[in-house]
């Protein structure tokens, strides 16, 4: 008998010694989560979950720190994939007045732009090309009509266009 | 022309044996239409971008002259049919996928039809090597006129960095009706060997199959005997079953070559180029006569015209003028349609220009109908007909339910919408068409992704490029601090002093 616990004894040991040198040896990445939780959002970078872009909203998703329905523009399609993807509850999304942007672009009236680089340095996605005292305008391609750059120009010169 | 040999009919699956509905439109010859007041051509008839206006409005161009050419990608130049003046680019109504009108460039002929100086544009191709004959193809703005209208030249330039075996001309007209490849077959079959010529020449190829249907026996003849003047053994004519949809590039390329092109793939990853026989003929005149892409053999035919019959008309000459030129319509005209009847479309004014894809102009007495819409009930009759072994039936559920990885794991995007499992569908379900939806869908959803990947790779670049930033001014703050600290003590008192003394020494200076 006493040979039987020693055995069971020594194989649970060496095993609980191989996992844990496995552990440090292979750290999980909670990147590679973080990554997927990001795929699977809109990237129009808005903001409105509260947190500065999708990454980040991902990281915080990942952390337990925010919920999975705080992003208006995916909508209850994206929090229904969120929730398949981290075995959560689905709920319903937090705020849903706000806009679903994905098919606007922002417009910068020409004839009014000041030249103040204010929304060039809040575009997320560098979609606003333009320098000092000259006028800017928008890479309609690559705009993800987040609004960010509505706030802060001072001769409320930037409108939103449906284009699809 | 006994040396023909027929493939056997094993080597497809599905299809269907249509009624022909052909005789009426080839019993008169090809009729030469008269150039119209005005021709409506539009900046997009083939695939890829629209083509750029290179001329004003109010310009006289001749025809043959180029009036809008490609900006470098995909795409094909576009023509002048005739000579006259341009009188607008404006937006008018075409047949097409996507919107009920386009961009046209709008010519009011005077009736002239002066041709530009040819001279320099007609060569001796045997002298050309591949490249640049595949150069000048592509400035004839010759796209396929089996009814794909792919850029011709682009095509073959994809072609020849893959390793080749077969020139396939495609001479087969499966679809009802529709017999315009079938009367240019008869007519002008030296231009299409011609054109076979020239093609095997642009690919190096030694080898060519004319494939026709069977029940074509004067374009067969026609063909043999062009073959038997040149004495062309190098061009083989092969008869192939007519049974629907064997005209398909994919689907020829298997009837003779007993090879299947992989999904997805294109008939070049089994070593074969297939072109229509419309096209051929099309590159030998721009090659040898120097006549670009500017008029094309269009069947007007179905039972709502007066004399159904083939005719050799100038790109953009109006349905219309076309409709006047087939005796006009009858009494029981009820529904337009440009192209054949099993993938053509249906238009709702003959106001619509001939483009190059238009291969015929049907007029039906009644509207096609589907009878009213019943649930499936699994009867199968649909993978049985399907030429690409899809399952409909599963397709149609994927599609129902919008789910989008079951519809890619079933081959939808390999679906080339025959339209066979429509018509034995039991239930009128119109399956076709929601295949066609759901790849829009599908195409909308990858365009959507290919959005947000971008959008995602230039949030994390524009974050990297302000924490370099940061860091950059991070770094020179702490490098000012440091000196400042480092000359703190000694060098800034020495400084001051000298400052003082200057000053001091200013000071007696002045007194």
């Amino acid at each position: 008998m006493w040979i039987a616990v020693a055995t069971i004894t020594g194989l649970a040991l060496i095993a609980g010694l191989l996992l844990s040198y496995a552990k440090q040896r292979f750290p999980a990445k909670s990147d590679d989560i973080v990554d997927s939780v990001n795929d699977l959002l809109p990237q129009t970078q808005c903001a409105q979950c509260g947190y500065p872009g999708c990454r980040p909203y991902a990281v915080a998703i990942v952390d337990g720190a925010a919920n999975i329905n705080l992003c208006p523009p995916g909508g209850e399609d994206t929090v229904r994939r969120l929730a398949d993807l981290l075995g959560r509850e689905p709920m319903p999304l937090e705020d849903t007045t706000r806009s679903d942007m994905s098919t606007t672009v922002a417009v910068i009236d020409e004839s009014r732009c000041i030249g103040c680089m204010h929304c060039r340095s809040a575009c997320p996605v560098d979609a606003i090309i333009g320098t000092h005292q000259l006028m800017h305008t928008v890479i309609a391609s690559e705009c993800t009509g987040c609004e960010l750059c509505l706030p802060p120009c001072p001769v409320d010169c930037i409108t939103l266009e449906v284009i699809r | 022309m006994s040396a023909a040999a027929t493939y056997d009919l094993g080597k497809l699956h599905g299809g269907l044996r249509l009624p022909s509905e052909k005789e009426v439109s080839t019993t008169e010859k090809i009729l030469h239409a008269p150039i119209p007041d005005q021709l409506v051509l539009p900046l997009t008839q083939h695939v890829g971008n629209p083509s750029q206006p290179i001329i004003g409005i109010g310009e006289r161009v001749l025809k043959g002259q180029l009036i809008a050419n490609t900006d470098g990608s995909l795409g094909a130049p576009i023509h002048a049919p005739s000579s006259g003046k341009i009188v607008a680019i404006e937006p008018w109504p075409v047949s097409r996928r996507n919107g009920e009108t386009a961009p046209c460039i709008i010519i009011e002929c005077d009736g002239n039809d002066q041709a530009i100086e040819t001279a320099e544009i007609i060569v001796d191709y045997t002298k050309l090597d591949p490249d640049s004959l595949l150069h000048k193809i592509m400035q004839g703005g010759i796209v396929g006129l089996g009814g794909a209208v792919f850029p011709t030249a682009q095509k073959l330039m994809q072609a020849i960095t893959a390793p080749l075996e077969h020139l396939i001309l495609n001479g087969i007209e499966c679809e009802p009706y529709i017999s315009c490849d079938d009367m240019l077959m008869r007519e002008y079959a030296a231009d299409v060997i011609q054109g076979a010529q020239i093609l095997m020449h642009a690919l190096s190829l030694s080898q060519c199959h004319v494939a026709v249907e069977s029940d074509k026996p004067e374009a067969l003849i026609a063909l043999g005997e062009a073959l038997a003047q040149i004495d062309e053994p190098r061009i083989v004519l092969k008869q192939v079953p007519s049974i629907y949809p064997s005209g398909g590039e994919d689907q020829l390329v298997q009837l003779v070559t007993n090879k299947e092109v992989p999904s997805g793939g294109l008939p070049t990853d089994v070593g074969c180029v297939v072109q229509n026989v419309g096209t051929a003929a099309a590159i030998n005149r721009w090659v040898c006569h120097g006549e670009p892409l500017i008029s094309r053999v269009t069947t007007i035919t179905g039972h709502g015209v007066a004399k159904p019959v083939n005719v050799l008309a100038r790109i953009g000459t109006t349905i219309a003028d076309i409709v006047t030129l087939a005796g006009g319509y009858t009494e029981h005209a009820r529904q337009l349609i440009i192209g054949g009847p099993m993938t053509g479309r249906s238009v709702s004014t003959d106001r619509v220009p001939l483009v190059k894809a238009s291969n015929c102009v049907l007029v039906l007495a009644d509207e096609i109908t589907q009878g009213n819409e019943r649930p499936c009930i699994r009867c199968g009759e649909c993978a049985e007909v399907c030429p690409i072994q899809l399952l409909p039936q599963q397709l149609y559920w994927f599609a129902c339910a919008d789910n989008e990885a079951k519809l890619r794991k079933f081959g939808l995007i390999d679906c080339i919408e025959c339209g066979c499992c429509d018509l034995v569908c039991p239930s009128h379900i119109p399956l076709t068409a929601d295949f066609r939806m759901a790849k829009g869908r599908m195409r909308e959803l990858a365009d959507e992704k290919a959005r947000a990947e971008r959008a995602k790779q230039r949030f994390e670049t524009r974050n990297l490029r302000i924490r370099q930033e940061q860091e950059q001014r991070d770094k020179e703050l702490a490098n000012q601090k440091e000196t400042a600290r480092l000359f703190a003590t000694s060098k800034i008192k020495a400084i001051v002093d000298r400052a003082r003394k200057k000053s001091t020494d200013d000071q007696d200076e002045e007194q």
